[in-house]
This record gives structure tokens, sequence and C-alpha cells, in this order.
């Protein structure tokens, strides 16, 4: 194992964690809200707010898919250690980690079934930059209407349609991240 | 429909504090210590561990403890504690076959290979109350003879090799888990299993009771029960080998249950299972023949409607948690829907009532 | 990792594993050192068994574990993952995992592992040796209807 995927867990687990996942369930449910999400610092090229994401919500009972470059040694390494989760294809994946590019063509992932629609997939898009900008966002958590800066919109748009399946997104940039659930009507501004 | 009520929390707080105070009794007596319960008290230990699914042998002592010895409420808080530890992964298959034995029995076979070891038994006490406990005292040294610590072979093995008992297929499959994904129906050996090790030991015990007295009877003998202790060994990713992470003791039982074979097999004997946290015989007993009860469609034999081939009213009725928890909120606050039941048979009265009137 | 020191290595973590944290801490009070690479964290492993003992794997049910890593100032890493509840036990097993991997390591063989090793053999020999007294041979005896 790469001496370096040891590091950049949380420090004090219980509380980071607890306070990393509280930040996710708000993002979550308050599609276009960016929050700060702290405490790891994981291998390149993995965001501080994705490691802190998959070192809160993956164990040994969530597969995670690696995209593109973060299909790396260093970061499967990582991830194996501080979550133990196993790493899987695509299709497998209840968690997966790479750019909007690297991720596509999302229609790989799974959407649930209609009995079990939580048997899906959750994509952390890992973005350049985070804005409340271009797309305008309808929906559940949602007062009137907020704004994100989507990578795109047909996706997210097919993506609504299949309600209540589907799956669900964080957008992840340095520390910083937002959530887009299935739930959520996406347009443009 | 269950109703949230609010209030009585002085009365629920003084509540606790005279259980906390009945749970110590007379403050005469001598506290029981926790090692106290786990040395002595080791069987009702063993049953918490089994049936609150997690080993760990001081956890179960504080939990009997607390719950004032009432068994079930202890294997409540095991699992209630249980749902808070972060799951580390999964231990590679336990092998039984280097068991190191402190009992091993088989009622098939007299003379065998590794020999027939009684072990701390009750078997052959006269079940008279041994007044000599009532007062504190030392006790004699257990005898002691020589030995040369090697593996002893499953009894099966043997029968095996004459192509006279059904082949376990193996593998190393990743098997479902209870705990994880909610149970669906049918289910695999491997989840019954699991359901079975961690159910209630007096209704898997009725089970099996059951069909030996003729409700799905499957002619079960003991091929061999043995208790002992295990090494438990886990692959650790970041080492990148397996490493033992410590020892259990484990109880298993393995029936040999007659066959009359079917259109794919010839006659020969079929296995029913059981394994079993600590030394815990009767559980282990009644697991395998319950195991083997609930094969009845794999073996191509015919479902007499008896409970013990009933997989949905076995494993929907094993654990004792569930029961439990379904049966004692019957007596939490209703009012809501008996106002509704009150006013349903108020209704349905006065009508009947008119209707007779009318008739009159 | 060559095969021989993989060998010695599921040894003596093994044996770390099932030692009793207080005698552990008898033997080893002083801790080198260290910053953690994973901080002690109780937790549960799932124990599998096998179907008739040997064939495809079932979940029996969970056990306790403790597990920790950690880097000596030396840069020796040590990992643990030991049976129950106890931190301090996990944290002095994997600092002894690091230390025996660097010349400290046969000094410490000699002072730890050579009598937990001892210690444990004899209390398997003790509990092996009592069920061997209780061996016995049964019996078929002829009854009247045999003859």
């Amino acid at each position: 194992m790469t001496p370096e995927a040891l590091l950049g867990g949380f420090s004090d687990a219980p509380t980071q964690s607890s306070f990393a996942f509280r930040a996710a369930l708000e993002i979550l449910s308050r599609p276009g809200e960016i929050r700060a999400l702290t405490g790891a610092t994981p291998p390149a090229p993995l965001s501080i707010a994705a490691g802190a994401l998959l070192l809160t919500l993956c164990d040994g009972t969530t597969p995670v898919h690696l995209a593109g470059a973060h299909d790396c040694a260093v970061l499967r390494d990582w991830i194996t250690f501080h979550c133990g989760a196993p790493l899987v294809s695509a299709e497998q994946a209840t968690f997966a980690v790479g750019t909007w590019h690297e991720l596509h063509p999302v229609t790989r992932f799974a959407i649930g079934q209609p009995d079990y629609p939580d048997r899906s997939a959750t994509l952390i898009v890992e973005m350049a930059d985070l804005q409340q900008s271009d797309a305008r966002l309808i929906g559940p958590g949602i007062a009137g209407f907020t704004l994100l800066s989507l990578p795109e919109l047909a996706a997210f748009q097919a993506n609504r349609a299949l309600f209540p399946l589907g799956f669900d997104c964080f957008f992840t940039s340095g520390t910083r991240a937002a959530g887009l659930p299935r739930s959520t009507f996406v347009e443009a501004c | 429909m269950y109703v949230a009520v609010k209030g009585g929390e002085k009365a629920i707080d003084n509540a606790h504090a005279w259980l906390a105070e009945e749970r110590r009794g007379d403050v005469t007596v001598a506290e029981l210590s926790l090692p106290q319960i786990r040395e002595q008290l080791a069987l009702a230990v063993n049953r918490v561990m089994a049936e609150g699914s997690l080993y760990d042998p001081d956890l179960a002592a504080l939990a009997i403890k607390q719950a004032r010895g009432d068994l079930i409420e202890a294997i409540f808080l095991i699992r209630a504690y249980r749902t808070t530890l972060p799951r580390l992964g999964a231990s590679c298959p336990v092998d039984t076959a280097r068991m190191a034995v402190v009992r091993r029995i088989s009622a098939t076979f007299k003379d065998l290979p590794g020999g027939q070891v009684l072990g701390p038994t009750f078997d052959y006490t006269h079940r008279l109350l041994d007044f000599k406990l009532a007062a504190e005292g030392e006790v004699p040294a257990a005898a002691m003879a020589p030995t040369d610590l090697a593996d002893v072979p499953h009894v099966t093995e043997f029968l095996n090799r004459d192509g006279m008992i059904e082949v376990e297929p193996g593998g190393n499959a990743t098997p479902p888990d209870l705990t994880r994904e909610p149970m669906e129906l049918p289910a695999s050996r491997a989840l019954r299993l699991q359901a079975i090790a961690r159910g209630d030991e007096g209704f898997i015990l009725s089970m099996a009771y059951s069909t030996q007295r003729g409700y799905g009877r499957t002619h079960a003998f003991v091929g061999e029960l043995r208790i002992g202790t295990v090494a438990v060994e886990m692959d650790i990713p970041e080492l990148g080998f397996a490493v033992e992470i410590g020892e259990m003791e484990l109880t298993e039982c393995e029936t040999v249950n007659q066959f009359k074979g079917s259109k794919t097999e010839p006659p020969q004997f079929t296995r029913g299972y059981g394994l079993v946290f600590g030394q815990t015989e009767r559980k282990a007993i009644a697991m395998s023949l319950v195991d083997r009860a609930l094969r009845w469609a794999e073996l191509g034999e015919d479902f007499t409607g008896a409970p013990a081939q009933d997989e949905e009213f076995v494993l929907m009725h094993a654990d004792n948690v569930q029961a439990t928890g379904f049966l004692e909120h019957i007596k939490l606050p209703h009012y809501v829907d008996f106002q509704s039941e009150l006013e349903l048979v108020r209704r349905l009265r006065s009508e009947a009532l008119a209707a007779q009137e009318a008739a009159e | 990792m060559t095969t021989e020191t993989e060998t010695a290595r599921k040894g003596w973590m093994g044996l770390l594993a099932r030692s009793k944290p207080t005698r552990l801490a008898q033997l080893f009070p002083d801790l080198p050192a260290h910053d953690f690479l994973r901080a002690p964290e109780v937790g549960a492993v799932m124990v599998q068994g096998r179907i008739g003992g040997v064939g495809q794997p079932f979940n029996l049910g969970e056990m306790t574990v403790t597990r920790c890593a950690l880097r000596l100032a030396s840069g020796a890493t040590g990992h643990a993952y030991v049976q129950g509840r106890d931190k301090a036990h996990a944290v002095r097993a994997a600092a002894l995992d690091a230390l025996l991997q660097t010349e400290q390591g046969p000094e410490l063989q000699d002072s730890i592992l050579t009598p937990l090793r001892a210690e444990e053999t004899t209390r398997r020999a003790s509990r092996a040796a009592k069920a061997a007294a209780t061996r016995v041979e049964f019996f078929t005896l002829v009854r009247g209807e045999d003859q």
C-alpha cells in the first residue's frame, strides 16, 4: 500500500464525520446551497470536500467507483484504508467519484428499483468551480428557486423524469460542496 | 396506530430511579461485579452473545446486570449497542475442523478418531439440587490427562468417504447479511442460518421439538456435537494478508438425517447444521434440526404444512427482539385507536338496537 | 515483503490480538512516540462460518474489535486489529507491530512475545488436558433380544 494512502483521514472521526454528515444532509435537502466540507486531506486528484464525503458516507457495504483520473493507485489505497469500501465498476457502484466528463455516460449508474428506490447510486461530481449561478433549481427543499452552476441540464432533466428512481448528486470543488437530489427540477435561467 | 403522547417526565424519571434501586436490591448484600457474571453465569452470557449477535463477554455481562437478569431485555441492549459500532469488515470463515475442543461427542459412532470427549457437561448430573453450592467454598480441581493437542476431524468426513452423505458444496460467495439488507423470502440457506443463529433459543427449540414429534419429521441423529475455541482471522487490506484478530468459543452441531433419495439423488444421509456463539448446545442442536426441516424443497421432499418447514413462519418469528418489541408495544398508549374503536362499537350497537326495535 | 517476514508478522499480530490487555500492559508499559494514521477505533467484525463446517460461508454474528494504525518517529508503521473494546490494547499492539519490524525486534521478541506465547501454550494445554480427562469409551451392551 502506498505510504501516503495511510495519511489524510479524519483526525477526530466521530466529531468530524458528524459535522460532515450534517453538512451532506443540509446540501442534499436544500439543493443549490453551498457549504464547506473539511477535515479530510486526501491525495490528489480528490478534493477535500469529496474526501470528507467519502470518509463520512462510505464503508464496506458501499461499493465505490472511481472514474477517469480518479482511478489511480494512491486513491484506491486511500479509500481501501480509510473507508474499507470495495472498488467496483460503474454499474455496481453505490457511490461514484469523478469529473462530470469522467462519469459519463451517467446512464450506467444504478437508479434503484420500484420497490427499493434507495438502491441507487450517489455521484460525487468534482468541479473546477462551484457558483450559485447558471441553472435554475426548483423542487422540494427550495423556496421559490435557487441557482447552481451545473455541468449540463439534459442529464439532470432526464434523471428527474425517472423519479422516484434516479441517482443523486453531490458537487464538490475544493472545500465546498452542493447537492442535487433526484427530486429537483432543473432548467436554464 | 401509535400516537405520540406528551407528559409524564417526572413520573418516568422517578420510575427509572426506583428501577435502579430495585436492580441493586438489598444493599446489605454484596453487589454483583461484571467478572462474577461473566465467569459464574457464563451460559447466560453465552446466550446473550448468541442472540444479541455480538461476541463480547464483558458487554453481555453488563447487559445482564442492567437487565436484572431478564435475558431478552439484555439481548435487546446488546442489539441496540451493536448498531452503534462501525462495521470494520468480515472475518474469514472460521475453520471448525481446527477447533480446540473441550467437548466432542457423536451419537452415531461410538469409536471415532479423536474420541468422545464429554467436557464440562450437565448430561450425567442427576439434576438434584446441590445444596453445597448454597455455601461458598473451594471447588476441587478438574482432573487432567495427557493429550497431543491435535486437530479433531469432523465425523461427517468419514461418512463422506463412502458417498453415504450428501456433499456440502463449497465456495466463497459473499453471504447475504440480514443486518444490512432486509430479509427477503425465499431465503438462501446462508441467510436462514444467520437468522436462526441469532433467533430465540426457546422458539428454535420448540420448532426443532415439533419436527421430532412428527411435524416435518427429518429423523435426525447428532452426527457430531463439538464445543471449543476457534481462531478468528480477517483479511487486512492495508497489509495484504490475513491475521488472527482474536478467538472465540463456539458450539457446532451436525445432524445426520435419513433421506430416501429423489429423482436426481440416490438414497443417502443428508445434513442439518448448527453453529452458535459460546457454549450453547441446546440451541446448536435445535438449529441443525430446524435447518434440515427448512431444506425440504431443495431436497425434493413433500411440504406437509408443518410449521418448521414453513420458512416464512420460522424466520419471521424467530427473533425475540422483534417479537418482544411488537408484543410489548401494545401496552403503550393507544388512546386514539381505542377511542375510534369505542365510537365504532357504540355506533354499531345503536344501529343494531335501532334495527331490533324497528323489527319488533 | 518476503513470505518469511509476512509469516512472522502474522504470528505476532495474532499473538498480540489474543493477549489479555492487562498482561500486555505489564510487559510493555511505555509507548514510544507515535502519530496515529488511524486513531484507535472500536467497531464490529462480522464473523463468518461455513455451512456444514465446509460449505458456503454464512454470517454467524459480529464480534467487537478495536483497530489502530500508527507511525513511529523512525517512520515504521504498525497496524493492529484486536478483539474487544480496549483502545490501549490496540495502540500497544500497533506500536509493537511497528517496533518488531525495526532493529529492536529481536529484543522485544524475547521480552514480550516469548512470555505471551508461553502463557498461551500453558493455558491451552491446561484446557486440553482437562478435556482429555473426560474422554470416554462407550460400550454397547448385548441385550437379551440380540442373543
